[in-house]
């Protein structure tokens, strides 16, 4: 009888010990994981940006513009229309760049072809490049993110 | 002055006994057989990392992490700094010759079969600082700042993006924000300079202890032999000085390629600049990469890029518990299919870097 008494006197104190060093674990490293991740920055939405004046683009090239803190990218189809699309590659986050020999969008870093309306036509992209409205007021242009 | 040597000897040994240490070091001997050769891969793993502390500690000198003033600083060191172009080069090439001799090492004791017990945990140490060797790798090749090694990071830490449920968490706290910017420069700074060498050396401790306590591993052939026809040489002085030879070498072979092939710092990297041709990561990541870029968008419901982590990560746990599945078979020989493992292991490795290279 005291035996068994003692045995889980005994047990119940390893526990609260293991309670309690668990306890203490988890209040260690909750502060620190808490802390490596990144407070998020609140950052004004971009709804619109002025890119530059018509005359500053050729027809056959693609400029890439700051959009917010993101790259975006202008192209001036050969007909002297006004394209725009984001700038990063649906893949892995590349930037892309307009190539005039193909007269497609082309990302670097694994050969993914994006047509001239964005869509994913060749390579690893999964996804259309996503659009942004070109808007031409007089002679200056305005890029926004549709909707 | 023999006397003051003797005394000084005794000093110490009074307090802290090393005639036993002595001792044990001059009885270590270490097997000569046709495969010896491979038992140097190790101390040159050892050595180079040496080398990298060292020139690694030279550089801090003068590097300012900061998306201003990382590129400026490394510039800096190989356009104004007495043999600051050395000392980079060197880092450099011996990162590099560094893993190659990891990677030497590691499959030289996989086919030896080294691994086996009781050295079971020496090779799971060894696995972990191979693993610990890539994140330096990873973390030191952003820290120029350049174009190269922005878009290569961005790539290598999208990936981490294509995990399920966590993945975009993750890729927040490795980038430290959504983008690699300065903030991701910072925290690769901190890993490369900080944190992984400090874990890095504790674990190489253990492993060289785990060596030192169990010394080296024969080849199972010698089961075999009569106990007279294995051949041993002793670990000092002969051993040692082998190895100090090599060293010697290796530092050479360093020195010329630091001199005749200095390390290019390419263009300071501009986030609103299109990916330049030919993006690729270091070599020893090519397999990986390779891989990623041959799996079509979707493999099964799973995300291609996730699809490959997935079986890299299963690979790569399988390997490291090796000595805990490779059994004896029946006849009591050693398990062939490891040996055919291991091959297939070593020919796809080389298979996709020399495609890597190939096709772009
Ligand atoms: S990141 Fe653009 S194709 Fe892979």
């Amino acid at each position: 009888m005291v035996q068994e008494h003692r045995s889980s006197r005994r047990n119940f104190l390893n526990y609260i010990l293991g309670f309690g060093f668990l306890g203490w674990i988890i209040s260690v490293l909750y502060p620190i994981i808490r802390y490596i991740i990144p407070p998020k920055i609140p950052e004004a939405k971009v709804k619109s940006v002025k890119v530059g004046k018509v005359g500053d683009f050729n027809p056959g090239t693609g400029t890439i513009f700051k959009f917010g803190n993101k790259p975006g990218i202008l192209i001036r189809l050969e007909t002297g229309e006004f394209r725009a699309f984001s700038a990063v590659c649906t893949h892995l986050d590349c930037t892309v760049q307009y190539r005039e020999d193909m007269k497609a969008i082309w990302c670097a870093c694994h050969n993914g072809v994006y047509d001239l309306n964005g869509r994913n036509i060749s390579g690893p992209p999964p996804r259309p490049l996503e659009a942004f409205r070109v808007i031409v007021r007089g002679d200056e242009i305005y890029v926004s993110k549709e909707g | 002055m023999a006397k003051f040597g003797e005394r000084l000897f005794n000093w110490f040994d009074e307090r802290y006994k090393i005639r036993g240490f002595i001792e044990f070091m001059s009885h270590k001997s270490v097997p000569q057989h046709r495969h010896s050769i491979w038992y140097y891969f190790g101390g040159v793993s050892l050595f180079l990392f040496i080398i990298q502390v060292v020139t690694g500690i030279l550089l801090l000198l003068y590097y300012r992490v900061g998306e201003d003033s990382s590129y400026e600083s490394v510039q800096f060191i190989v356009s104004k700094v007495k043999f600051g172009w050395l000392i980079r080069s060197i880092h450099s090439w011996s990162a590099n010759l560094m893993i190659l001799a990891v990677f030497i090492h590691m499959f030289s004791v996989y086919f030896t079969k080294a691994y086996r017990k009781p050295r079971e945990l020496t090779w799971v140490t060894g696995f972990l600082l191979l693993i610990l060797s890539l994140t330096f790798g990873f973390s030191g090749y952003l820290l120029p700042w350049n174009e190269l090694a922005f878009f290569a990071t961005k790539v290598g830490t999208e990936i981490i993006g294509s995990i399920p449920v966590i993945g975009k968490e993750l890729l927040i706290i490795v980038r430290g924000g959504e983008d690699v910017t300065g903030a991701t420069l910072s925290r690769f700074f901190g890993l490369h300079v900080a944190i992984l060498p400090g874990i890095f050396t504790v674990i190489l401790f253990i492993h060289l202890l785990f060596v030192q306590i169990q010394g080296m591993s024969e080849p199972p052939e010698w089961e075999k032999l009569p106990p007279e026809k294995r051949k041993y040489i002793p670990f000092f002085p002969n051993f040692l000085l082998r190895d100090l030879l090599l060293w010697l070498i290796i530092l050479n072979i360093l020195a010329v390629l630091a001199v005749f092939f200095p390390w290019d710092l390419g263009k300071k990297a501009d986030p609103f600049a299109p990916a330049p041709a030919g993006i690729k990561p270091e070599w020893y990541f090519l397999f990986m990469y390779q891989t990623l870029k041959l799996l079509p968008p979707k493999v099964l419901f799973i995300e291609g890029e996730f699809f490959g982590v997935l079986i890299f990560t299963v690979a790569g746990i399988l390997w490291m518990l090796v000595p805990f599945w490779d059994v004896k078979t029946e006849k009591g020989y050693r398990n062939r299919l490891i040996n055919y493992i291991g091959l297939f292991v070593l020919i796809y490795m080389i298979t996709m870097t020399i495609l890597g290279y190939a096709l772009s």
